[in-house]
């Protein structure tokens, strides 16, 4: 029986009040396993980003509990909450947000900079981390000279440099053309997937379903059944 | 905390449009703040030329008089009265006036004419050329060397004056460590000679020059003066109450203030509106951050550490570029009237903290608003 990462149940959150009250989940229930990548797909509005926000501890539900590695994330304090966020999950967000006021592996160096490393070991640290995603040569490059699928492999370094527990990553290959964010998910199956980390990943691009160890359908706000249930 | 400070830093300085846009405008506000105060601070420093270069501990007077040029003649007895005051170690008088000097080429001059106490020559000037002893000779007079020598046309030892239709000889070329306010050249002389050369009001005492025997006489001398009649004033109280009167009872001390608060508002407006944009440029770097971990505190520190930073490089510029100012200016003006005193360099710190802190506290009021979700829903 493989280890649940995260455990949610009964997650319900709404946005607006009275006629404007949207639902966004409405009694979302899910399990997610260290060594597995899930993807949660479903068309726009379906609710999958605030899924993935609940998850992470970024957006608090109106109800609902969710456990990761056995810890109800949502009886945290903030402090707590940025403290968890930091240490046990890396985001790959949609648009990459990497500062152009920053070379590469600054960019990639900032979780562990936040964690108060020093900031020649933290730097050490995200030029190795930009080794594995074949971006060594581009370290003291700003952002901006890179390609988009160099961008979202610096982003995957810089979620993985303080080596979380579970990976999120939205919408990984909007950005992209589809052989580079073949390639990218490709690359994260083989080398960043691992019997003790979970991946979490929001997408409706049928062509990375192949690296998918679960698909979960999202609709209207419900998680309507699996759509694959092995890579 | 240190290399998050380090990243604070990379972020506003490798954005080198915003940092310079941002220099420039605290830099520009704390250049027109210093340059305005340390103007008036000069002139007020100017307008007590007398007091400082006379040197004397006390200074007893007529209640009336409200900067040390405006004089109010006392009778002779005062003098008396003075030295047998207890706690007085010796007393002066000394003769403040103005006089008109012919120059050689037929023009008029007006000057200021200081008689010095004809025993002592306390408040003697510092001599560049001649003997002090040469002041008692007939008709002597020693001049200063200062921006308006040249208005004497700059005469030398044995150069001779018609003041008042007296003969008057240089016997001595002196300078003094301020220069007076109003742009016109001083003369020296022994009191004697200055109350018979320049008209004569009933009572020829402009101050009594006042050494106490220790600190602790100086309140019971100013009490006795009061008795008397008389004001008596230590040489930081009589500056501050010539000061008080530029201030307070000319337009002066108002049209600083209003300068001074333009300047403040320029400087705030502009730090102010550049700072917030750059913090709405960076919003969604700061909600990225807040997504990945970082803790309010983290994010606080941050822009508290950039504002700062920013506002204190422009200080330090700012009070530069004043400074820089003023010396090329008193290289061309030798009695140039601006000077940086701790008053103004600490109201210009403070008025530059008032801008860190409110640049700080309008971005931490954004940068905390901002939800990591918003990051996430692109």
């Amino acid at each position: 029986m493989p280890n649940v990462a995260i455990h949610a149940k009964g997650l319900n959150k709404w946005f607006g009040e009275g006629e404007a009250k949207t639902s966004a989940l409405r009694e979302v229930g899910l399990e997610a396993y260290f060594g597995e990548m899930v993807y949660v797909v479903g068309p726009s509005g379906s609710g999958k980003t605030t899924l993935l926000s609940v998850l992470s501890g970024i957006l608090r539900p109106n109800s609902g509990n969710v456990l990761v590695e056995g810890i109800d994330i949502w009886t945290l304090g903030p402090d707590e909450l940025a403290d968890f966020r930091l240490h046990k999950i890396g985001f790959v967000f949609q648009d990459y947000h990497l500062f152009p006021r920053l070379n590469t592996a600054e960019n990639v160096a900032i979780p562990l900079i936040l964690k108060k490393k020093d900031w020649d070991e933290s730097i050490r640290a995200a030029v190795n981390y930009l080794e594995i995603v074949g971006l060594r040569s581009r370290a003291d490059l700003p952002p901006v000279k890179l390609s988009g699928g160099e961008q979202q492999r610096v982003a995957i370094a810089r979620a993985m440099v303080s080596e979380p527990d579970i990976l999120i990553m939205d919408e990984p290959t909007a950005s992209l053309d589809g052989d580079t964010g073949s390639a990218i998910l490709s690359f994260v199956h083989k080398n960043i997937l691992n019997a003790n980390r979970c991946i979490v990943v929001v997408t409706h691009d049928s062509r990375i379903y192949e690296f998918a160890s679960r698909i979960l359908q999202m609709e209207d706000g419900r998680l309507t059944g699996p759509e694959k249930s092995a890579a | 905390m240190k290399g998050i400070l380090k990243l604070a830093y990379k972020l506003l300085v490798n954005d080198k449009a915003k940092f310079t846009a941002l220099l420039i405008g605290i830099t520009f506000a704390v250049y027109l703040m210093m340059f305005v105060t340390s103007m008036f601070i000069g002139v007020l420093n100017h307008a007590s030329a007398t007091i400082i270069n006379i040197g004397a501990t006390m200074w007893v007077m007529d209640p009336a008089v409200q900067t040390v040029t405006n004089t109010v003649g006392m009778p002779d007895y005062v003098l008396d009265a003075v030295r047998s005051m207890q706690g007085v170690k010796y007393a002066v008088p000394l003769y403040s006036g103005a006089g008109l000097v012919k120059l050689p080429d037929g023009t008029y001059q007006s000057t200021y004419v200081i008689g010095l106490d004809d025993t002592s020559l306390l408040g003697r000037p510092q001599l560049l050329e001649g003997k002090i002893e040469d002041i008692y000779a007939e008709n002597g007079f020693i001049a200063v060397n200062d921006a308006e020598f040249e208005k004497l046309e700059n005469p030398r030892i044995g150069s001779e004056l018609e003041l008042n239709d007296h003969r008057a000889v240089i016997v001595g070329i002196a300078q003094v460590t301020t220069s007076g306010l109003y742009g016109i050249p001083t003369l020296y002389t022994t009191y004697a000679r200055a109350s018979q050369y320049l008209p004569n009001p009933r009572y020829t005492i402009s101050y009594v020059l006042v050494e106490p025997k220790s600190a602790a006489d100086v309140q019971k001398i100013k009490e006795q003066a009061a008795a008397l009649g008389y004001l008596a004033l230590t040489r930081e109280e009589f500056m501050k109450r010539t000061a008080d009167f530029f201030i307070y009872q000319t337009g002066g001390g108002t049209n600083i203030l209003i300068m001074t608060a333009v300047s403040f508002i320029i400087g705030l407006s502009i730090s102010g509106q550049t700072f917030y944009t750059f913090i709405l440029e960076n919003l969604e770097r700061f909600g990225a951050l807040k997504a990945i971990g970082a803790r309010k505190r983290n994010l606080i520190g941050m822009i508290l550490f950039q504002a700062t930073f920013t506002s204190f490089t422009g200080y330090g510029l700012g009070v530069g570029l004043c400074a820089l100012l003023i010396w090329v200016a008193r290289y061309r003006l030798p009695s140039y009237a601006a000077m940086f005193t701790y008053t103004n360099l600490v109201i210009g710190f403070a008025m530059v903290a008032f801008i860190a802190a409110v640049s700080s506290y309008v971005g931490i009021r954004r940068v905390l608003k901002i939800e990591p979700f918003d990051i996430f829903r692109g």
